[in-house]
């Protein structure tokens, strides 16, 4: 059995300039001690679906579907059931630790707070466990560190707080929505680093959010590609980076810029990102594809398997006309 | 490989084109519309302005003038003074037999107009004054608003009473007062957005092109504060209301024949225990609801051109 | 086209004042070093990338070459002429020079202005003379050159998306045939697809109009893209200085190597199997950098010697310059 099952997720906004469908039918499952990368830009759905996951979307926001976690159902449970699968089964972290972390707050307080309340640890217990977590996030001093505030810290540390406040509870599934977008790149080497550490050490899963086909090439085992708000493709990432049978999966592997590339000029992907408010008919990214063709405009694809290893992708053109 | 595909950017181009051309969304079209949705704002907006028109067309209906009196209901408008339409006074008459009707229109002439001009004075000195400082910084920055604080902590009713006293009652003296301290709330708004929209990118934008400052101050920075200004203004009016009100009542602000709201309550209170409750009501009323609107009409404002959308 | 050298920038120093919280008001405030003794030239036609991450001073030292902000120390010399030297007014004609992109496209635009005006609006400041049709005229073939149907014209920026936004503020920075755009991150902000539209655009009019870019991001993969030279700045001092392939393939500063190291790689065989040089450590303050060698505290190289001398940037090879005691 998967640790995570999501299937048929949709999920729509209802806002005053009309309906958003802003995930649709996203399908896909997850196994203990495996990472997962969710890769998308604009529009792409990508966090919205892990929000409605967790039961963070916005007021407006509907979710249909189902998402089993360990076999038990969690789409639209109410709050109060909710905080008990969080952080303790589910943790997440943010794009922006500053504003994911209360300015007002010590951090000895931020934290002892998730064991008091999840685990009924007493006050000292929990502030022993919180520094040694903070010592297993590398966070150099920790007992002292401990009693700083959030903006005492550097940005790459704040992350680490983040991540040492998420696995307090040992949660079996941790949500990373774009963990180091805001962080240099050194920054970004050595906390995705950490990462990897940790999950061999703690056994997690990870979902992994990220825009940045550098991270997930080096952090990943498996990989989703959103657009539109669907799935385009869904495979091992190996298979993905080596032979893309996706025309955005492939379109989008060659207008990334490559450190050891010395092409002359990148290959771009023509037009804009979807407008949500209208979506297009059919296959959300039609209109800019290379590919397409009247069936594509019309009839939106389905997920379909491409060979034997659990590698899927939504298009109706053939394999063969793309690889 | 993907060959970039010429048909499909033609294509794309084609489509672009036929979304149509001619003038575009701007800021403020997005926030009439959603000024209109707001019910309460859009009935205040109704109200005031049916309360304006009140004021220009209703001395066509008045049977008296506002000085007139009606030597029939003099010293007992208990009795005969109640509003009617026979005797033609529509709001009843006060004790000494004046047409409150009338008096009702010429006080919220003047109430209004206090209030309207005083504000308008207020905003156009208190924006110049404000984006000059804010944007320019500095020390000038610190000394303008030194200025300001210094005025601002000055007590406003006791300085206005004292000019009214000093220099006489009039509605001249009165705007004087008013205007010389209702503009530095203004200013300090005004500043403060001005620091705000100084570190923008589309001011640096224009710095580095070499937009002169003067053209910057006006064609950027000014146009961006007007959502906020706007917002600001009609809560100003109310405020300078008020306070034209409370002078009145004290019995400093407009002088007799003239009158206004205020000074029209105070007569109203006056005589509450006489059983004419008429002389009261009518004039607190046309206050009441004409305040009442240009709250409902400020939030609507603010809320139509909520910041998120800049 | 003969290479010609139009921008040389030497020795330049910017500091800001920074007072700290609980100072008096009579205590000197202290200085923060911004930019720390840079010098490079640039020639037409060229890219000059320059890369560092937060703290390193790239986008202070733009600022400095545009006057935006004032430099301590040293020279701008723009086709001969030393900017600094030359008071706002006497400056602004070489305005018409020098134009900037910006790192977030919405915001660089007025957001009250339509697309045309905001367009215009360069023209208007320096030729205000123009005739109207002219104006328009203009306004449509450099839209047309970034790729904007000109029936846009009267639409406003909210109405458009990032890469849209991206390349108005190319449009505009377009109009008076620059030599020179400076440009402050202006992909980060985008989507991967829109930067490599945004890039391609870049690279394209430069050659058209033989135009010279500094090009400033914290992603090294597009800036090696684009770039003919690079320039790596760390803590406002300049590390390494070299063409392009030069240093991915031979980056001789510790931190450079660190920095390439630490760039993920798309492809899955390589990233798995790098050797990930990581830099422990935090940023020191810039109110108060290390002594000697501002990388010392966080270099695996460092020794005795970096803490006391300072060292010299100097050439190691014909265009590659490193400043470093130790470097390969």
């Amino acid at each position: 059995m998967s640790l995570l099952e999501v299937s048929n997720l949709k999920v729509r906004f209802e806002t005053a300039d009309g309906e958003v469908n802003a995930v649709n039918n996203v399908n896909f499952s997850l196994d203990e001690g495996k990472i997962l990368a969710i890769v998308g830009e604009s529009g792409s759905g990508k966090s919205q679906t892990v929000f409605a996951m967790t039961g963070l979307l916005d007021h407006n926001g509907y979710a249909t579907g189902s998402v089993k976690f360990q076999g038990e159902e969690i789409l639209n449970l109410s709050n109060k059931e909710l905080n008990k699968i969080r952080a303790e089964k589910i943790a997440m972290i943010f794009q922006d630790p500053m504003t994911s972390l209360n300015p007002y707050v010590r951090v000895s307080d931020q934290m002892t707070e998730v064991l008091v309340h999840h685990q009924g640890l007493s006050k000292s217990d929990a502030l022993k466990q919180s520094i040694s977590m903070l010592d297993a996030v590398r966070i150099p001093d920790a007992s002292n560190r401990i009693r700083m505030y959030p903006h005492e810290f550097s940005g790459g540390m704040r992350q680490r707080v983040m991540i040492a406040m998420s696995l307090l509870c040992r949660p079996k599934l941790l949500i990373a929505d774009e963990p180091t977008t805001a962080l240099d790149v050194t920054v970004q080497a050595q906390i995705m680093q950490l990462l990897a550490d940790l999950q061999k050490d703690f056994g997690m899963s990870i979902i992994l959010i990220t825009h940045d086909l550098g991270v997930v090439a080096g952090n990943s085992d498996d990989m989703l590609v959103m657009y539109g708000g669907e799935i385009m493709e869904i495979g091992k990432t190996e298979s993905l980076y080596s032979k893309p049978t996706h025309p955005y999966t492939q379109g989008l592997m060659s207008a990334v810029p490559r450190l050891n590339d010395s092409e002359e000029r990148l290959i771009t992907i023509p037009g804009n990102p979807p407008n949500m408010m209208k979506p297009p008919e059919g296959c959300p990214f039609s209109p800019r594809c290379n590919y397409s063709n009247d069936k594509c405009s019309n009839v939106s694809p389905i997920l379909s398997s491409v060979d034997k290893s659990r590698h899927y992708r939504a298009c109706h053109v053939e394999v063969e006309r793309i690889v | 490989m993907i060959v970039a595909n010429k048909n499909k950017i033609v294509e794309m181009a084609n489509n672009l084109s036929e979304n149509d051309s001619g003038a575009g969304r701007s800021l403020w079209r997005d926030a009439r519309t959603r000024f209109i949705h707001n019910k309460a704002a859009t009935v205040s907006l109704f109200v005031l302005i049916s309360i304006v028109l009140f004021s220009f067309i209703g001395p066509y209906f008045a049977v008296w003038s506002n000085e007139q009196i009606d030597w029939n209901a003099m010293g007992i408008a208990a009795k005969v003074g109640m509003p009617s339409i026979e005797s033609g006074h529509f709001f009843g008459t006060d004790d000494l037999g004046r047409d409150i009707y009338s008096r009702v229109i010429q006080g919220t002439q003047i109430s209004l107009m206090v209030g309207i001009l005083g504000a308008t004075v207020a905003v156009i000195v208190g924006t110049l004054y404000g984006a000059t400082s804010g944007y320019l910084g500095g020390r000038t920055d610190q000394i303008m608003m030194r200025i300001v604080d210094i005025l601002m902590s000055i007590p406003y009713m006791f300085v206005l009473i004292l000019l009214l006293v000093v220099f006489g009652r009039s509605i001249g003296m009165l705007f004087i007062g008013i205007g010389l301290l209702s503009w530095l709330d203004m200013s300090r708004i005004v500043r403060g957005q001005t620091l705000n929209l100084k570190n923008k990118e589309f001011i640096e934008a224009a710095k580095v092109t070499g937009v002169s400052d003067f053209k910057i101050i006006t064609r950027h920075i000014v146009p961006n504060l007007l959502g906020i200004v706007a917002v600001y203004a009609t809560l100003l009016v109310p405020g300078i209301i008020l306070a034209e009100s409370f002078i009145s009542f004290l019995g400093l602000g407009v002088q007799e024949p003239s009158t206004s709201w205020g000074a029209l309550i105070k007569e109203g209170a006056g005589t509450i225990s006489y059983d004419t409750e008429w002389q009261l009501l009518f004039p607190l009323a046309f206050f009441v609801v004409s305040l009442f609107c240009f709250y409902f009409i400020g939030d609507g404002l603010r809320d139509a051109l909520d910041p998120k959308e800049r | 086209m003969s290479k010609q050298t139009i921008l040389q920038v030497e020795n330049l120093k910017v500091n800001f004042d920074v007072s700290s919280e609980g100072d008096m008001p009579w205590t000197k405030p202290k200085k923060l070093q911004a930019v720390n003794d840079i010098s490079f030239t640039l020639n037409s036609g060229e890219t000059l990338g320059i890369v560092g991450e937060s703290g390193c001073g790239k986008s202070t030292l733009a600022r400095a070459i545009v006057k935006m902000v004032p430099a301590e120390a040293g020279k701008v010399l723009w086709l001969g002429n030393d900017l600094l030297s030359l008071s706002n007014s006497e400056t602004r004609q070489y305005r018409k020079q020098i134009q900037m992109i910006f790192q977030d496209p919405l915001a660089s635009l007025n957001p009250r202005m339509n697309i045309g005006e905001i367009i215009a609006e360069p023209l208007r400041t320096h030729y205000p003379k123009t005739a109207e049709s002219d104006v328009q005229a203009r306004v449509s073939d450099v839209m047309n050159k970034v790729g904007l149907l000109d029936n846009l014209v009267n639409r406003y920026p909210h109405e458009f998306s990032g890469g849209q936004c991206q390349r108005i503020g190319i449009a505009r920075a377009l109009i008076l045939k620059p030599k020179l755009i400076i440009c402050d991150e202006p992909v980060s902000a985008l989507d991967v697809s829109i930067q490599a539209q945004v890039v391609n655009l870049l690279m394209d009019l430069q050659k058209e109009m033989d135009l010279a870019l500094i090009f400033i991001a914290h992603d090294l993969s597009v800036v090696k893209h684009i770039s003919t030279k690079i320039m790596v700045l760390y803590l406002g001092n300049m590390v390494e200085l070299a063409n392009s392939n030069e240093i991915y393939q031979n980056p001789s500063h510790p931190y450079t190597q660190a920095l390439i190291s630490a760039v993920p790689i798309p492809d899955p065989s390589i990233e798995k199997n790098k050797k990930l040089i990581l830099i422990e450590g935090d940023l020191p303050s810039p109110i108060n950098p290390p002594s000697g060698c501002v990388f010392r505290t966080r270099c695996h190289k460092a020794q005795e010697v970096c803490s006391i001398e300072k060292p010299e940037f100097s050439e190691s090879s014909s265009s590659h310059s490193v400043a470093c005691h130790f470097s390969d």
